[in-house]
């Protein structure tokens, strides 16, 4: 399990081949790329602040209940933080197990939870003005299914 | 008396003005020292003017508004997150 709370600009392609290398036993890999939407040209940058300390222990409980929940081989978690310009990789999850729905299981739920509950805030930079992302109620409630 | 780090993230920090102070309090919940804070000054009123807004953190967990402060050293205040 790797969990990295970065600032630095990653390849998704070389971490996805890189944890796909270190497997053994595993049958299925998932990975999700999260990149920054740049809102029909109107995004010129994101900011993203976190806390740090508290973001990698929340990151690690959720990993630690993945694996309680599904059968892992492994898990990555990758979240930047800082100034990241648009349509930058933002974020990245991979998952591996020995069948499918339990990668793909466990990728949503660790997507669901860096969502609303790793201390991250978004703040989009825009030719008018910078404004901080408000939460979604349907990121929240899509905390409900697990 | 009790000395806590209190720390401020995202537009609360910018509200406030701080991403961190000391602050000495005899307050036994979270509640109790957002209500000494809003207590000091307009721009801290403007912060914790609606709790609903607001998520609270004690040692790095997150906690409730009712939680007692006995033994924490560290609470930090930040609106709902937007990671992923």
């Amino acid at each position: 399990m790797r969990i990295s709370v970065q600032e630095a600009a990653f390849d998704a392609g070389a971490e996805a081949n890189a944890f796909t290398a270190g497997l053994t036993g595993a049958g299925a890999v998932v990975t999700f790329t999260g990149i920054v939407r740049d809102n029909g040209g109107r995004l010129a940058a994101m900011e993203i602040e976190h806390y740090p300390g508290m973001t990698e222990r929340a990151i690690g409980a959720m990993v630690d209940e993945a694996t309680q929940r599904w059968a892992l081989a492994d898990a990555l978690v990758i979240h930047r933080h800082g100034r990241l310009e648009a349509n930058a990789p933002i974020m990245m999850v991979a998952t591996a197990s020995a069948h499918r729905a339990d990668a793909f299981a466990a990728a949503e739920f660790l997507m669901d939870y860096l969502k609303s509950r790793a201390p991250f805030w978004k703040k989009e930079i825009g030719a008018d003005g910078a404004e901080w992302v408000a939460a979604k109620d349907e990121d929240e409630a899509a905390l409900g299914r697990w | 008396m009790q000395r806590i780090d209190v720390l401020y993230f995202a537009w609360v920090r910018e509200r406030i003005g701080l991403p961190r102070e000391r602050v000495e309090t005899d307050a036994a919940t979270v509640a109790g020292l957002v209500a000494e804070l809003a207590a000091r000054e307009e721009r801290y009123a403007l912060a914790f003017a609606d709790l609903a807004s607001l998520r609270v953190a004690l040692d790095q967990e997150l906690a409730d508004f009712d939680a007692p402060l006995e033994g924490v050293r560290e609470v930090a205040f930040f609106p709902p997150m937007t990671g992923g």
